[in-house]
């Protein structure tokens, strides 16, 4: 049992704290998203650099084949610095699909893409009616020839807009909540039948909306069995909610840094308001849901380890409930304690608010991830 | 980062479970399990099995009688021991008085007091909160005067547990009246059989007796009963604080009422279905257990940390563990209430369940319930919790 960082880690760490504090303080993150698309190509640029994009691939697809671990460093540190490039959807999420269902040829063909950061992508899974069910897919791929053709809607695709590539759910075989018959298709976001309508999210982020009419793809474009491919998309679900939960506590931890010096500073009555103690409890409160948070955080990130999917399931979303719970508090009280200067677009604080929330709300709730646990029957089980 | 014991912390896992499987008297096992309070003879017996073994000071320096344990082989002992689950330790002798004996005291004192704690052939209670000084004990009354080779003893105590069955007491007392309020006071311990000396039992609100006032009315005490040094007791108070910062979380004891939760949740009907069936129980249940959970590796986090880095500067996240584990035991006794509805309502004053034997396991759920709404006040209220979380974590 060892809660430390290796010495590799502890540089990992270091380094990208030390690209972010220089190039990503709150107005540049201003300049980035008024970029095309909503985020700087540069700073992605530097990101491929020092070799983030390739953390988690193996050393044979030119990556460094780092663990779940230097993943929730990342996201610790992108959530802190409120970071709006597509880190989780192409790094995590399409290359999570590469990695544990890629064929030979797909990862040739996709990840020297994505570590030298020429290539972005973005996770078409969610529909109107699917919430938070992956295995509600109503997207169709049909066998024509050799390849397939998709028909379908997706909603809220994070990075759509400017993804080279989109990872798609759509259904192979079988009624909408079926199960099986569900397949993951890479889909290049150019081609023939792929509309899509772009949008910023309420964090800053973009995303789109992205119809898909007769869209022919070839054989290869199936990632992993075709008819099978649930326990594929939660695995990297999972490993997305792992991330989302690191990039949630980076987040916190920096929204807490900031309101405990605002409340250290600003002064009423002649004082500092921190030297209340209705409010030095709130902000003791506010520090308890941040390391039960954290804790969560790191028992999601050693639960990819677990050999058996529904342990490492459970863990990850009660990570996820834990986390969901703490953030709102964090979140809304950062608000509260600010006062008036909280509630303007002006100061970061809103920002943080902003992104935890939308956190909540990606890949299930806190609600829903408590019914999983509860329903898988709980945690101490 | 590795949450995974090692082979040998497995191993020491099993052996330990194995010995309480072996040696835990199943009578002491079923009270603890239902709620119910032990004899002192109960306790004592449990406590000597343990010494028996070379586990009755687990944490203490090997030359007094510990065991050398890694801070991970101590959480296992304890997580094992308060889900098992057995009786703990006497904490007032064994977490609190032991440490402060052999780290400040002198040869004497070491060698008359700590074998006698770890076999608990004394039983020690702790003189520290008075009827006026509950958060604020540096402003306690309780004065020593010297007289001679003797203290001379005066004052009250309050919420002293268990000091009924007490043979010893370590008391903090005023001996500089002029000095600043937290640099005038001593530790000093002596008899509880001593003359002047008398207990009061305070009843609690769930109908039992674990705490008392004791009133000291001139009091003689030999001076060579104070330890350390005179006027330097708040620093020891405050050592002996400290020191027990992990075992407070009470993890362990959390994890037993959550399975036993489930188990009864399974069994109790409630509209034609076991408890357990009802969503919104069950995902209170779940709550409670992620909450527990998180708290477990808030925990071990504490652990680990000390394990590598030493004692000398606590983990910010150790003062999460008072609060949370006090609030998840209470909530685990919430659950209970829910569990057993109408049922709670029979009040039986001897604490056992004679009258009904088919409700057996209902009798001690309120009681406990309204006895575990202590936790969050004694070791340090939640409030003062918090008071330490903003100014030595946050800098507020």
């Amino acid at each position: 049992m060892d809660f430390d960082l290796s010495e590799e880690q502890r540089l990992l760490k270091e380094s990208i704290d030390g690209l972010l504090t220089d190039a990503y303080d709150f107005d540049a993150r201003k300049k980035y998203m008024k970029e095309k698309g909503g985020w700087s190509k540069a700073l992605w640029g530097k990101l491929a650099e020092q070799g983030l994009l390739g953390l988690p691939f193996a050393e044979t697809d030119g990556g460094f084949g780092a663990g779940a671990v230097e993943t929730m460093i990342v996201m610790e540190a992108l959530g802190k610095a409120l970071v709006v490039e597509p880190y989780l959807a192409t790094v995590v999420v399409a290359g999570g699909f590469l990695r544990h269902g890629g064929s030979a040829e797909q990862k040739a063909k996709h990840i020297p893409g994505i570590i030298d950061g020429s290539k972005t992508f973005g996770f078409a899974q969610l529909e109107k009616n699917s919430r938070y069910d992956l295995f509600d897919v109503v997207t169709t791929a049909k066998k024509k020839g050799d390849g397939w053709v998709i028909d379908g809607e997706k909603f809220v695709v994070l990075n759509g807009e400017n993804a080279d590539t989109l990872v798609v759910t759509a259904r192979t075989k079988g009624g909408q909540r079926d199960k099986t018959g569900i397949g993951v298709f890479l889909v290049p976001a150019d081609a023939k039948g792929v509309t899509k309508k772009g949008y910023p999210t309420q964090d800053g982020l973009h995303a789109a909306d992205i119809t898909f009419t007769n869209v022919e793809v070839g054989a290869d474009a199936a990632i992993g069995d075709p008819e099978n491919g649930l326990p594929l998309i939660e695995r990297v679900a999972d490993e997305a909610r792992t991330a989302l939960c690191a990039e949630a506590v980076g987040a916190m931890d920096q929204s807490l840094k900031d309101t405990v010096e605002y409340i250290k500073t600003r002064k009423q009555f002649g004082v500092a308001i921190g030297s209340f103690q209705s409010l030095q409890h709130r902000a003791a409160d506010m520090f308890v849901a941040l390391e039960q948070a954290r804790s969560m955080s790191m028992f999601a990130t050693m639960a990819s380890d677990f050999s058996d999917a529904k342990e490492r399931s459970s863990a990850v979303a009660a990570a996820k409930v834990q986390v969901g719970k703490s953030l709102k508090f964090v979140g809304q009280q950062s608000i509260q304690l600010h006062g008036g200067i909280g509630m303007t677009m002006e100061a970061k604080i809103g920002h943080y608010f902003k992104r935890l929330t939308m956190i909540e709300n990606t890949l299930g709730d806190t609600d829903y991830h408590l019914r999983r646990v509860s329903e898988g029957g709980g945690l101490l089980a | 980062m590795d949450l995974a014991f090692t082979k040998e912390e497995i191993a020491f896992r099993e052996e330990v479970r194995e010995f309480f499987k072996n040696n835990v008297p199943p009578e002491t096992r079923r009270k603890l399990q239902e709620g119910r309070h032990l004899s002192k003879d109960e306790m004592v017996t449990w406590w000597r099995i343990l010494n028996k073994k070379g586990w009755g000071v687990t944490h203490w320096p090997k030359e007094y009688g510990g065991t050398g344990w890694t801070t991970v082989q101590h959480y296992i002992f304890n997580e094992e021991l308060q889900s098992y689950p057995a009786p703990q330790p006497l904490a007032f002798g064994v977490s609190m008085v032991g440490p402060v004996i052999y780290t400040f005291g002198n040869e004497k004192q070491k060698k008359e007091y700590l074998p006698r704690i770890a076999n608990v052939d004394d039983w020690w209670c702790q003189g520290f909160s008075e009827p006026g000084s509950g958060s604020d004990l540096a402003s306690l009354k309780t004065t020593a005067e010297r007289k001679g080779d003797k203290w001379i003893i005066n004052g009250q105590k309050t919420w002293t547990t268990l000091a009924q069955h007490a043979d010893m007491i370590f008391c903090l007392c005023r001996t500089d009246k002029n000095a600043k309020k937290q640099m005038g006071i001593s530790f000093i311990v002596f008899s509880m059989k001593s003359k002047g000396v008398t207990v009061r039992p305070i009843q609690t609100i769930d109908g039992g007796h674990e705490v008392n006032e004791v009133f000291f009315d001139d009091v003689e005490v030999p001076y060579e009963n104070l330890i350390g040094e005179e006027n330097k007791g708040w620093d020891y108070a405050k050592f002996l604080l400290g020191n027990e910062r992990t075992g407070i979380a009470r993890v362990g004891v959390s994890k037993e009422r959550l399975r036993r939760i489930r188990a009864l949740a399974s069994k109790v009907e409630s509209g034609g279905r076991p408890v357990i069936e009802d969503p919104a129980f069950r995902e209170k249940l779940t709550a409670c257990e992620i909450e527990l959970k998180a708290l477990e590796l808030t925990q071990l986090r504490v652990v680990a940390d000390e394990g590598k880095h030493g004692k000398g500067k606590p983990n910010p996240a150790s003062s999460v563990l008072k609060i949370k584990g006090s609030e998840i035991q209470q909530t685990t006794t919430e659950l209970l209430m829910e569990i057993i509805g109408p049922f709670a309502a029979p009040y039986d004053e001897h604490g056992d369940a004679g009258s009904n034997e088919s409700m057996d396991w209902t009798a001690q759920i309120a009681p406990s319930y309204f006895n575990n709404r202590k936790v969050s006040i004694y070791g340090g209220s939640n409030e003062i919790q918090r008071n330490i979380i903003s100014k030595a974590v946050l800098g507020l």
